[in-house]
């Protein structure tokens, strides 16, 4: 594959994420509100909120120091690389041979830290219960998503997803329990990671119940808009890593000629729909859990990913 | 026990009060009396101010008796009540701001409803001007290691009225909660003061929007006792008509907000269109969607037509089919019932001290519904149950606004068949003599009290209305210790009690 290519699918990556995913997020969105007989906004409004913020004046807490000012982009930055590096519609990611899944974790992890930097920041009550909120609820999702790449690292023989996403699409995978277990796992950290229903409420008007709505109280106009594309970028990344592991199928291999690629895409944005689905009817069931439950259901998610470990030591087969 | 008059003992006023009595006693009955409050004998319903004077309505639930004592004050001070019965604290501190009167011994004398931005002191006592550039508020103290503050309010992020909310919390767990009210002050006393009857009328009717039409005929009810006003039956009937209307609109409307603040937003909307629904035919039936001004003293304004008969029958029938699904959508959902269930548990010892009226208090075992204790027509010949529940949770008062619900539509249907023809109101005649009136009135919330005195042209020369969340707010505060930060919204919808109402 020559070095053109490359760069250019690079590229074409990038540039699919970041224009996909504020309508991940606007049809979700929709979707929701459909559910709840109600007609819900366009599922481009996103993109016009996105447009609105930039334009609009940033205010700026006076009790806020620098860190504040450049945490937008450093969380879109780490994000956006992070995004870059899961496979959406094809393998062969030029970045992905220089980064794989732990990378990955660390991009967002670092995301994450800033973000609870900046909740503390101003020194206002509620960015401070949103920072330690996130801690909590980042030291519980954490080691769980590490068990989970464990998990998948043994069984797949590599970090790398491409590698991964490759070993599941050829023959040999069969139906394992780890992989069962894996993938739940997986569901319940994006659920965490991506602050939704059980665990956050991304839409609340309650100030002492936010989590990731109360770090980012604070943020106006541009700086808004970056965190906020920031969390859509973050919904379609998980989504894109689930969709990567576990239905690898439409995802053009390395070196495969355009319409391949372009089929990829469709095949995408499908997947993305479904997904969209799934998770708009769960969070129309069920209610938001207590804080301190949130331990139990990553708890539930970390235990799944260890004894996906573990069972790969008992049998080669499960 | 002693008889509540005869413990009273005093001079009965110059005017007549009806229809319960009013003493004027001293200052050493009005001591007793704060014992007796204490001691849980009878529950206070209520403390305002007057020119020069205190009034304090005493209530026997057991005995569905009300009295009214009143102790002069020349001297611009009282025996604090608070200081042995604290649910008169906040009311001791209000006739304070507005009427100049101090509590002697108070255990609490900050203002309370003055913020010091307005721009008169005492406004219905000895009126004076002030600055209106605010003052500082002592919150109190809570002390200790790792303790930090909240500071949530006055204005908030939703579309909700204005209150700020003081929390000192351990990490996540609340240690003290603190309100503070008052910012939606409107000075309803004092627009009420000389103004005729119209005038006071629509201003009773704006005191808390949600329970119009109960305040409107707590306020005609109290009018109409003043001037030995006798209303035609038919009033009387399209009155609880309108006001178990409001009480399901409310109840299916908070049910669903309930939900939602532990973001189960499918209730909401679901209740959302069935509140909808109520509201609708409220407006087809009487002409406006929270039938506000359509109770008026000497009756109703407007009358019931067949049309509206019809479409409040089948609206109760929508309800009837579409409620037991909801309930059941509550009921199966484990999720829901995990944010619910054990959170905020008020006591009974203290619904019972705070004389905790509505949900709030039938959900913590307070068995009290003015409609049944108190029953004034046409619920002395209706059938109906007052539902009851011990646990005194989020969950408690839920099944209680469920069960009101449903005890309502079953109100509805007796009064669509047993509802008497002819006049719907009759003339207001004025009595040529100051005449005081008093009425207790069962909102969707609780008890409401209104009080007033009448001057010889048949103006309203003062007026008060006491919202039931005077003796429930004071109960969140002690709900919520205990609970988590988080739990706060969901404990607060599940009181739901009124700013506007509260803050008069």
């Amino acid at each position: 594959m020559g070095l053109i290519d490359g760069i250019s699918i690079q590229l074409s990556q990038m540039a699919l994420v970041l224009a996909l995913s504020p309508l991940l997020t606007g049809l979700v969105r929709k979707l929701k509100a459909r559910l709840l007989l109600r007609q819900g906004p366009p599922l481009l409004q996103p993109y016009r909120d996105l447009i609105r913020l930039a334009r609009k004046e940033a205010v700026v807490a006076e009790s806020a120091s620098w860190l504040f000012r450049i945490i937008p982009y450093i969380v879109f930055a780490t994000t956006w690389v992070a995004a870059a590096l899961v496979p959406t519609f094809a393998t062969g990611l030029l970045f992905s041979w220089s980064a794989d899944l732990i990378a990955i974790i660390a991009l967002l992890g670092s995301a994450r830290f800033f973000l609870a930097l900046a909740g503390m920041d101003v020194g206002t009550s509620f960015g401070g219960i949103g920072s330690s909120r996130e801690a909590m609820i980042a030291t519980l999702a954490e080691p769980a998503l590490i068990m989970i790449v464990f998990t998948l690292a043994l069984i797949a023989g590599s970090t790398q997803l491409s590698n991964v996403a490759g070993f599941m699409l050829s023959t040999g995978v069969g139906l394992r329990v780890s992989l069962g277990m894996a993938l739940i796992a997986l569901i319940i950290v994006a659920i965490a990671e991506n602050g939704r229903i059980p665990v956050d409420n991304p839409a609340t008007h309650l100030e002492l119940t936010m989590v990731h709505e109360a770090m980012v109280l604070e943020y106006s106009g541009r700086h808004l808009a970056l965190i906020e594309f920031s969390s859509s970028l973050k919904l379609l990344l998980y989504t894109a890593l689930i969709a990567c592991v576990f239905v690898p199928w439409g995802l053009a291999p390395a070196g495969a000629p355009l319409h391949v690629h372009l089929i990829g895409v469709v095949i995408f944005a499908a997947k993305l729909g479904v997904a969209g689905l799934m998770l708009a009817v769960f969070e129309t069931m069920i209610a938001k859990m207590r804080v301190f439950r949130v331990a139990d259901f990553l708890g539930a998610a970390f235990m799944l990913g260890f004894l996906g470990t573990l069972l790969r030591f008992v049998s080669r087969s499960l | 026990m002693p008889d509540m008059i005869e413990a009273l003992g005093g001079a009965a006023p110059v005017c007549s009060h009806l229809p319960w009595p009013r003493r004027i006693v001293d200052a050493e009955t009005w001591s007793e009396l704060a014992g007796h409050l204490a001691e849980g004998r009878w529950t206070l319903a209520g403390l305002w101010g007057d020119i020069g004077a205190v009034h304090m309505a005493l209530l026997d639930a057991r005995q569905g008796e009300l009295a009214v004592a009143t102790l002069e004050c020349p001297a611009g001070q009282f025996p604090s009540i608070a200081r042995h019965h604290a649910p008169a604290q906040r009311l001791e501190r209000t006739v304070s701001d507005l009427f100049g009167l101090k509590a002697v011994d108070a255990p609490d004398d900050r203002n309370w409803l003055d913020h010091g931005r307005w721009l008169v002191r005492h406004p219905l006592g000895a009126c004076s001007t002030a600055a209106g550039d605010g003052e500082p508020y002592a919150f109190l103290a809570a002390e200790g290691e790792g303790l930090h503050q909240i500071a949530v309010g006055p204005v908030h992020a939703g579309i909700i009225e204005p209150g700020h909310f003081r929390f000192t919390a351990n990490g996540e767990t609340i240690v003290r909660l603190e309100e503070r009210l008052g910012y939606v002050h409107k000075g309803i006393e004092s627009l009420m003061a000389g103004a005729p009857l119209e005038r006071t009328a629509r201003l009773a009717a704006r005191t808390s929007g949600d329970s119009t039409v109960a305040y409107s005929i707590a306020y005609a009810r109290a009018v109409e006792a003043a001037l030995g006003l006798e209303i035609p039956a038919r009033a009387h009937w399209l009155r609880a008509l309108m006001a178990e209307l409001e009480r399901v609109a409310n109840h299916l409307g908070d049910i669903g907000a309930v939900c939602n603040d532990a973001a189960f937003a499918l209730m909401h909307a679901h209740t959302g269109v069935l509140r909808e629904r109520v509201l609708r035919q409220s407006n087809a039936s009487f002409g406006h969607r929270l039938m506000m001004d359509k109770v008026i003293p000497g009756g109703v304004a407007g009358d019931l037509d067949r049309p509206g008969i019809d479409g409040i029958r089948s609206l109760v029938a929508t309800i009837r089919e579409t409620f037991p699904r909801l309930i059941a959508l509550y009921d199966n959902t484990a999720s829901l019932q995990d944010r619910t269930v054990g959170t905020g548990t008020l006591t009974h010892a203290l619904a019972l001290q705070y004389g905790c009226g509505g949900y709030a208090g039938r959900a913590s075992g307070r068995s009290f519904d003015v409609r049944r204790d108190f029953a004034y027509p046409p619920y002395d010949t209706l059938q109906f149950d007052v539902p009851l529940f011990q646990e005194g949770d989020v969950n408690a008062r839920l099944w209680v606004r469920i069960r009101e619900v449903e005890q309502s539509l079953g109100l509805i249907d007796q009064i669509l068949d047993g509802i008497p023809s002819g006049e719907t109101s009759v003339a207001v005649a004025r009595a040529g003599e100051p005449r005081e009136g008093v009425a207790l009135v069962e909102g969707f919330r609780g008890d409401i009290l209104c009080w007033l005195r009448l001057d010889p042209a048949g103006d309203v020369e003062r007026c008060h209305l006491r919202d039931p969340s005077w003796f429930q707010w004071p109960l969140l505060e002690a709900t919520i210790e205990g609970n988590i930060v988080a739990d706060f919204p969901l404990c607060n919808k599940s009181f739901n009690c009124s700013y506007s109402g509260h803050d008069l």
